[in-house]
Protein backbone atom coordinates (compact mmCIF):
# COMPACT_ATOMS: atom_id res chain seq x y z
CA UNK A 1 0.00 0.00 0.00
CA UNK A 2 1.48 3.34 -1.00
CA UNK A 3 1.30 6.39 1.22
CA UNK A 4 -1.33 8.13 -0.93
CA UNK A 5 -3.74 5.32 -0.31
CA UNK A 6 -6.72 6.13 1.81
CA UNK A 7 -9.34 3.84 3.29
CA UNK A 8 -13.00 4.31 2.39
CA UNK A 9 -15.92 2.44 3.89
CA UNK A 10 -18.14 0.87 1.27
CA UNK A 11 -21.54 -0.33 2.44
CA UNK A 12 -22.91 -2.91 0.05
CA UNK A 13 -26.47 -4.17 0.09
CA UNK A 14 -26.06 -7.95 0.07
CA UNK A 15 -28.71 -10.43 -0.88
CA UNK A 16 -27.82 -14.09 -1.00
CA UNK A 17 -31.14 -15.90 -1.46
CA UNK A 18 -29.76 -19.10 0.13
CA UNK A 19 -28.95 -17.36 3.42
CA UNK A 20 -30.58 -13.93 3.53
CA UNK A 21 -34.29 -13.59 4.08
CA UNK A 22 -34.11 -10.00 2.83
CA UNK A 23 -31.31 -7.74 1.59
CA UNK A 24 -28.84 -6.76 4.36
CA UNK A 25 -26.08 -4.14 4.34
CA UNK A 26 -22.46 -5.19 4.81
CA UNK A 27 -19.59 -2.74 5.31
CA UNK A 28 -16.12 -3.22 3.84
CA UNK A 29 -13.03 -1.09 4.41
CA UNK A 30 -11.40 -0.55 1.04
CA UNK A 31 -8.03 1.12 0.36
CA UNK A 32 -8.30 3.40 -2.65
CA UNK A 33 -6.46 5.94 -4.72
CA UNK A 34 -7.94 9.04 -6.33
CA UNK A 35 -8.24 7.43 -9.73
CA UNK A 36 -10.33 4.49 -8.52
CA UNK A 37 -13.93 4.11 -9.61
CA UNK A 38 -16.68 2.67 -7.45
CA UNK A 39 -16.51 -0.39 -9.70
CA UNK A 40 -12.84 -0.84 -8.86
CA UNK A 41 -13.76 -0.55 -5.20
CA UNK A 42 -16.24 -3.38 -5.62
CA UNK A 43 -13.72 -5.40 -7.54
CA UNK A 44 -11.29 -4.94 -4.66
CA UNK A 45 -13.91 -6.33 -2.31
CA UNK A 46 -14.46 -9.37 -4.51
CA UNK A 47 -10.73 -10.01 -5.05
CA UNK A 48 -9.49 -9.45 -1.50
CA UNK A 49 -12.31 -9.32 1.04
CA UNK A 50 -15.31 -11.40 0.00
CA UNK A 51 -15.29 -13.48 -3.18
CA UNK A 52 -19.03 -14.19 -2.94
CA UNK A 53 -20.03 -10.63 -3.86
CA UNK A 54 -22.00 -10.62 -7.11
CA UNK A 55 -22.35 -7.72 -9.55
CA UNK A 56 -22.48 -7.14 -13.30
CA UNK A 57 -19.73 -5.37 -15.13
CA UNK A 58 -17.81 -5.56 -18.36
CA UNK A 59 -16.23 -2.64 -20.19
CA UNK A 60 -15.12 -0.33 -17.34
CA UNK A 61 -15.65 2.67 -19.62
CA UNK A 62 -19.35 3.53 -19.62
CA UNK A 63 -20.31 1.91 -22.88
CA UNK A 64 -21.58 -1.58 -21.98
CA UNK A 65 -24.26 -0.44 -19.56
CA UNK A 66 -23.74 -3.37 -17.17
CA UNK A 67 -22.63 -1.79 -13.90
CA UNK A 68 -25.64 0.39 -13.11
CA UNK A 69 -26.29 0.55 -9.36
CA UNK A 70 -27.50 2.92 -6.69
CA UNK A 71 -24.59 4.90 -5.24
CA UNK A 72 -25.73 6.81 -2.15
CA UNK A 73 -29.26 6.45 -3.47
CA UNK A 74 -28.54 7.84 -6.93
CA UNK A 75 -28.57 5.65 -10.05
CA UNK A 76 -25.01 5.62 -11.42
CA UNK A 77 -22.68 3.59 -13.55
CA UNK A 78 -20.15 2.28 -11.02
CA UNK A 79 -17.35 2.61 -13.58
CA UNK A 80 -18.10 6.28 -14.17
CA UNK A 81 -18.36 7.21 -10.49
CA UNK A 82 -15.31 7.86 -8.35
CA UNK A 83 -14.66 6.88 -4.75
CA UNK A 84 -12.82 10.17 -4.16
CA UNK A 85 -16.10 12.04 -4.54
CA UNK A 86 -17.54 10.24 -1.48
CA UNK A 87 -14.46 10.09 0.76
CA UNK A 88 -14.17 10.60 3.74
CA UNK A 89 -17.81 9.57 4.08
CA UNK A 90 -19.02 6.04 3.79
CA UNK A 91 -20.46 5.25 0.36
CA UNK A 92 -23.60 3.14 0.13
CA UNK A 93 -24.05 0.82 -2.84
CA UNK A 94 -27.27 -1.01 -3.67
CA UNK A 95 -28.82 -2.83 -6.58
CA UNK A 96 -30.68 -0.60 -9.05
CA UNK A 97 -33.96 0.61 -7.57
CA UNK A 98 -37.34 -0.53 -8.93
CA UNK A 99 -36.05 -3.90 -10.14
CA UNK A 100 -36.23 -7.23 -8.33
CA UNK A 101 -32.83 -8.26 -6.90
CA UNK A 102 -31.51 -11.55 -8.17
CA UNK A 103 -28.40 -11.57 -5.99
CA UNK A 104 -26.43 -8.78 -4.29
CA UNK A 105 -26.06 -6.03 -6.90
CA UNK A 106 -27.49 -8.09 -9.76
CA UNK A 107 -31.04 -7.19 -10.74
CA UNK A 108 -33.59 -9.12 -12.78
CA UNK A 109 -33.78 -7.23 -16.09
CA UNK A 110 -36.41 -9.45 -17.76
CA UNK A 111 -39.04 -6.72 -17.74
CA UNK A 112 -36.75 -4.28 -19.52
CA UNK A 113 -35.66 -6.85 -22.10
CA UNK A 114 -39.26 -7.83 -22.82
CA UNK A 115 -40.21 -4.19 -23.39
CA UNK A 116 -37.12 -3.61 -25.51
CA UNK A 117 -38.19 -6.39 -27.87
CA UNK A 118 -41.74 -5.12 -27.95
CA UNK A 119 -40.82 -1.79 -29.57
CA UNK A 120 -38.81 -3.45 -32.37
CA UNK A 121 -35.52 -1.60 -31.76
CA UNK A 122 -34.19 -1.92 -35.26
CA UNK A 123 -34.72 -0.12 -38.54
CA UNK A 124 -37.69 -1.43 -40.46
CA UNK A 125 -37.06 0.12 -43.89
CA UNK A 126 -39.69 2.34 -45.42
CA UNK A 127 -38.98 0.75 -48.78
CA UNK A 128 -37.00 -2.40 -49.31
CA UNK A 129 -33.86 -1.83 -51.35
CA UNK A 130 -31.89 -4.44 -53.19
CA UNK A 131 -28.11 -4.62 -52.92
CA UNK A 132 -27.86 -3.14 -56.42
CA UNK A 133 -29.86 -0.12 -55.36
CA UNK A 134 -27.21 0.64 -52.77
CA UNK A 135 -27.31 1.93 -49.23
CA UNK A 136 -29.98 3.95 -47.47
CA UNK A 137 -28.79 7.53 -47.74
CA UNK A 138 -29.30 9.98 -44.90
CA UNK A 139 -28.39 13.65 -44.61
CA UNK A 140 -26.60 15.09 -41.55
CA UNK A 141 -29.80 16.98 -40.74
CA UNK A 142 -31.77 13.73 -40.76
CA UNK A 143 -29.15 12.16 -38.50
CA UNK A 144 -29.39 15.07 -36.04
CA UNK A 145 -33.05 14.34 -35.44
CA UNK A 146 -32.42 11.04 -33.66
CA UNK A 147 -28.68 10.86 -32.98
CA UNK A 148 -28.68 11.65 -29.24
CA UNK A 149 -31.30 8.94 -28.64
CA UNK A 150 -29.09 6.37 -30.32
CA UNK A 151 -26.51 6.84 -27.53
CA UNK A 152 -28.62 4.73 -25.15
CA UNK A 153 -26.64 1.80 -23.73
CA UNK A 154 -29.60 0.07 -22.02
CA UNK A 155 -28.09 0.59 -18.58
CA UNK A 156 -31.53 1.09 -16.99
CA UNK A 157 -30.44 3.98 -14.75
CA UNK A 158 -33.44 5.95 -16.00
CA UNK A 159 -35.75 3.16 -14.83
CA UNK A 160 -34.21 3.29 -11.37
CA UNK A 161 -34.72 7.06 -11.46
CA UNK A 162 -38.32 7.06 -12.71
CA UNK A 163 -40.84 7.36 -9.87
CA UNK A 164 -43.63 6.29 -12.21
CA UNK A 165 -41.87 3.06 -13.13
CA UNK A 166 -41.32 2.50 -9.41
CA UNK A 167 -45.05 2.78 -8.81
CA UNK A 168 -46.15 0.82 -11.84
CA UNK A 169 -43.78 -1.44 -13.70
CA UNK A 170 -46.28 -1.87 -16.54
CA UNK A 171 -45.19 1.62 -17.64
CA UNK A 172 -43.07 1.28 -20.77
CA UNK A 173 -40.58 3.65 -19.18
CA UNK A 174 -38.10 6.35 -20.22
CA UNK A 175 -35.29 4.39 -21.88
CA UNK A 176 -37.55 2.25 -24.04
CA UNK A 177 -39.58 5.25 -25.18
CA UNK A 178 -36.33 7.08 -26.02
CA UNK A 179 -35.27 4.07 -28.11
CA UNK A 180 -38.67 3.85 -29.74
CA UNK A 181 -38.27 7.50 -30.66
CA UNK A 182 -34.76 6.84 -31.95
CA UNK A 183 -36.18 4.47 -34.59
CA UNK A 184 -39.39 6.38 -35.30
CA UNK A 185 -37.41 9.56 -35.92
CA UNK A 186 -35.00 7.83 -38.29
CA UNK A 187 -35.67 8.91 -41.90
CA UNK A 188 -34.91 5.37 -43.11
CA UNK A 189 -37.52 3.76 -40.85
CA UNK A 190 -41.12 3.16 -41.80
CA UNK A 191 -42.62 1.44 -38.75
CA UNK A 192 -43.78 4.43 -36.74
CA UNK A 193 -47.48 3.54 -36.93
CA UNK A 194 -46.69 0.07 -35.59
CA UNK A 195 -44.59 1.35 -32.69
CA UNK A 196 -47.07 4.08 -31.78
CA UNK A 197 -49.44 1.35 -30.64
CA UNK A 198 -47.04 0.57 -27.81
CA UNK A 199 -47.19 4.10 -26.43
CA UNK A 200 -50.76 5.29 -26.98
CA UNK A 201 -52.20 3.25 -24.12
CA UNK A 202 -52.33 4.03 -20.42
CA UNK A 203 -48.96 2.42 -19.78
CA UNK A 204 -47.41 4.32 -22.68
CA UNK A 205 -46.28 7.94 -22.75
CA UNK A 206 -49.14 9.25 -20.63
CA UNK A 207 -48.02 7.30 -17.59
CA UNK A 208 -45.17 9.84 -17.41
CA UNK A 209 -45.74 12.90 -15.24
CA UNK A 210 -42.75 14.85 -16.57
CA UNK A 211 -40.53 14.50 -13.51
CA UNK A 212 -37.42 14.58 -15.71
CA UNK A 213 -35.08 12.71 -13.37
CA UNK A 214 -34.49 10.12 -16.12
CA UNK A 215 -32.66 12.67 -18.24
CA UNK A 216 -30.67 13.88 -15.27
CA UNK A 217 -29.22 10.46 -14.43
CA UNK A 218 -28.53 9.32 -18.00
CA UNK A 219 -24.77 8.69 -18.24
CA UNK A 220 -24.80 9.08 -22.02
CA UNK A 221 -26.49 12.44 -22.38
CA UNK A 222 -29.72 11.00 -23.76
CA UNK A 223 -32.83 13.00 -22.92
CA UNK A 224 -35.60 10.40 -22.44
CA UNK A 225 -37.91 12.99 -20.87
CA UNK A 226 -37.80 14.89 -24.14
CA UNK A 227 -38.51 11.75 -26.16
CA UNK A 228 -41.52 11.03 -23.95
CA UNK A 229 -42.79 14.59 -24.26
CA UNK A 230 -42.39 14.67 -28.03
CA UNK A 231 -44.32 11.43 -28.22
CA UNK A 232 -47.09 12.71 -25.96
CA UNK A 233 -47.64 15.34 -28.64
CA UNK A 234 -47.45 12.73 -31.39
CA UNK A 235 -49.93 10.44 -29.64
CA UNK A 236 -52.26 13.39 -29.00
CA UNK A 237 -52.08 14.42 -32.67
CA UNK A 238 -52.69 10.86 -33.73
CA UNK A 239 -55.63 10.62 -31.33
CA UNK A 240 -57.51 13.34 -33.17
CA UNK A 241 -56.08 13.08 -36.67
CA UNK A 242 -56.91 9.37 -36.98
CA UNK A 243 -60.48 10.39 -37.80
CA UNK A 244 -59.52 12.44 -40.83
CA UNK A 245 -56.53 10.72 -42.34
CA UNK A 246 -56.53 7.57 -44.45
CA UNK A 247 -55.76 4.40 -42.55
CA UNK A 248 -52.07 3.55 -42.39
CA UNK A 249 -50.66 0.05 -42.12
CA UNK A 250 -50.69 -1.19 -38.54
CA UNK A 251 -53.33 1.28 -37.40
CA UNK A 252 -55.76 0.25 -34.77
CA UNK A 253 -58.86 1.75 -33.30
CA UNK B 1 -50.18 -3.54 -28.58
CA UNK B 2 -52.26 -1.69 -26.05
CA UNK B 3 -55.67 -0.09 -25.96
CA UNK B 4 -55.64 3.56 -26.96
CA UNK B 5 -55.91 5.87 -23.95
CA UNK B 6 -58.24 8.88 -23.87
CA UNK B 7 -55.58 10.79 -22.00
CA UNK B 8 -54.73 13.07 -24.99
CA UNK B 9 -57.95 15.03 -24.40
CA UNK B 10 -57.01 15.80 -20.81
CA UNK B 11 -53.34 16.19 -21.56
CA UNK B 12 -54.04 18.78 -24.26
CA UNK B 13 -56.35 20.72 -21.91
CA UNK B 14 -53.63 20.46 -19.27
CA UNK B 15 -51.01 21.64 -21.74
CA UNK B 16 -53.12 24.53 -22.99
CA UNK B 17 -53.91 25.54 -19.41
CA UNK B 18 -50.24 25.31 -18.45
CA UNK B 19 -49.15 27.47 -21.32
CA UNK B 20 -51.93 30.00 -20.75
CA UNK B 21 -51.41 30.21 -16.99
CA UNK B 22 -47.64 30.49 -17.36
CA UNK B 23 -48.07 33.33 -19.83
CA UNK B 24 -50.70 35.40 -18.08
CA UNK B 25 -51.14 33.92 -14.57
CA UNK B 26 -48.47 36.02 -12.83
CA UNK B 27 -49.60 39.14 -14.70
CA UNK B 28 -53.19 38.55 -13.59
CA UNK B 29 -52.11 38.16 -9.97
CA UNK B 30 -50.12 41.38 -10.10
CA UNK B 31 -52.80 43.39 -11.91
CA UNK B 32 -55.89 42.19 -10.02
CA UNK B 33 -54.26 41.47 -6.68
CA UNK B 34 -51.74 44.30 -6.32
CA UNK B 35 -51.65 46.98 -9.01
CA UNK B 36 -55.38 47.78 -9.15
CA UNK B 37 -56.15 47.67 -5.39
CA UNK B 38 -53.06 49.77 -4.64
CA UNK B 39 -53.76 52.16 -7.48
CA UNK B 40 -50.36 51.53 -9.06
CA UNK B 41 -50.27 52.02 -12.85
CA UNK B 42 -54.06 51.53 -12.96
CA UNK B 43 -56.69 53.76 -11.36
CA UNK B 44 -57.97 52.20 -8.12
CA UNK B 45 -61.44 51.91 -9.66
CA UNK B 46 -60.18 50.24 -12.84
CA UNK B 47 -61.98 47.05 -11.93
CA UNK B 48 -65.17 48.58 -10.59
CA UNK B 49 -68.46 46.88 -11.43
CA UNK B 50 -69.26 48.72 -14.67
CA UNK B 51 -65.79 48.03 -16.07
CA UNK B 52 -65.79 44.37 -15.13
CA UNK B 53 -69.32 44.05 -16.48
CA UNK B 54 -68.32 45.65 -19.76
CA UNK B 55 -65.40 43.25 -20.03
CA UNK B 56 -67.72 40.30 -19.49
CA UNK B 57 -70.14 41.65 -22.09
CA UNK B 58 -67.62 42.06 -24.87
CA UNK B 59 -67.13 38.87 -26.88
CA UNK B 60 -63.35 39.15 -26.54
CA UNK B 61 -63.62 39.64 -22.77
CA UNK B 62 -66.01 36.71 -22.56
CA UNK B 63 -63.56 34.50 -24.40
CA UNK B 64 -60.72 35.60 -22.17
CA UNK B 65 -62.62 35.06 -18.93
CA UNK B 66 -63.88 31.69 -20.13
CA UNK B 67 -60.38 30.50 -20.99
CA UNK B 68 -58.94 31.77 -17.70
CA UNK B 69 -61.53 29.93 -15.62
CA UNK B 70 -61.72 26.77 -17.67
CA UNK B 71 -58.16 26.13 -18.79
CA UNK B 72 -56.58 27.07 -15.46
CA UNK B 73 -58.83 24.55 -13.74
CA UNK B 74 -58.22 21.79 -16.31
CA UNK B 75 -54.52 22.36 -15.79
CA UNK B 76 -54.80 22.27 -12.01
CA UNK B 77 -57.08 19.23 -11.94
CA UNK B 78 -54.79 17.16 -14.12
CA UNK B 79 -51.71 18.22 -12.18
CA UNK B 80 -53.30 17.43 -8.83
CA UNK B 81 -54.56 14.06 -10.05
CA UNK B 82 -51.11 13.03 -11.23
CA UNK B 83 -49.38 14.49 -8.19
CA UNK B 84 -51.52 12.23 -6.00
CA UNK B 85 -50.05 9.32 -7.93
CA UNK B 86 -46.54 10.75 -7.53
CA UNK B 87 -47.05 10.88 -3.78
CA UNK B 88 -47.94 7.21 -3.82
CA UNK B 89 -51.66 7.80 -3.30
CA UNK B 90 -53.15 5.46 -5.84
CA UNK B 91 -55.90 7.74 -6.93
CA UNK B 92 -59.01 5.89 -7.99
CA UNK B 93 -62.36 6.80 -9.44
CA UNK B 94 -63.29 9.30 -6.74
CA UNK B 95 -60.12 11.35 -7.14
CA UNK B 96 -60.53 11.22 -10.90
CA UNK B 97 -64.14 12.35 -10.65
CA UNK B 98 -63.19 15.28 -8.39
CA UNK B 99 -60.06 16.34 -10.29
CA UNK B 100 -61.76 16.32 -13.68
CA UNK B 101 -65.32 16.90 -12.52
CA UNK B 102 -64.55 20.31 -10.98
CA UNK B 103 -63.00 21.73 -14.17
CA UNK B 104 -65.77 20.21 -16.30
CA UNK B 105 -68.47 21.71 -14.07
CA UNK B 106 -66.64 25.04 -13.89
CA UNK B 107 -66.35 25.11 -17.68
CA UNK B 108 -70.10 24.68 -18.06
CA UNK B 109 -70.85 27.18 -15.28
CA UNK B 110 -68.45 29.77 -16.67
CA UNK B 111 -69.94 29.43 -20.14
CA UNK B 112 -73.47 29.69 -18.76
CA UNK B 113 -72.64 32.69 -16.57
CA UNK B 114 -70.86 34.53 -19.38
CA UNK B 115 -73.69 33.91 -21.79
CA UNK B 116 -76.34 34.97 -19.27
CA UNK B 117 -74.57 38.33 -18.85
CA UNK B 118 -75.42 38.99 -22.46
CA UNK B 119 -73.63 40.93 -25.14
Amino acid sequence: MSEQEKIIEIEVLRYRPEQDEKPVPQVFKVPFTDDMSVLQGIQYIKDWLDGTLSYRWSCRMAICGSCGMMVDGVPKLACKTFLRDYYPNRVRIEALAHFPIERDLVIVADDFIEKLQRIKPWIIPKEARTLEQGEYIQTPAELDVYEQFSSCINCMLCYAACPQYGLNDKFLGPGIIALLHRYNADSRDGAEAERMQEIHGHEGVFNCTAVGYCSEVCPKGVDPANAVNVNKTKVAQDYFLRFIRPKAKGDCE
Amino acid sequence: MSKRSNEPIFWLLFGAGGMFSALIGPALVIVTGLAVPLGVVFAPDALRYEHAHALAQHWLGKGFLFLVVSLFLWHAGHRIFHSLHDFGIHAGGVARAVCYGVPAAATVLAAAALLSIGF
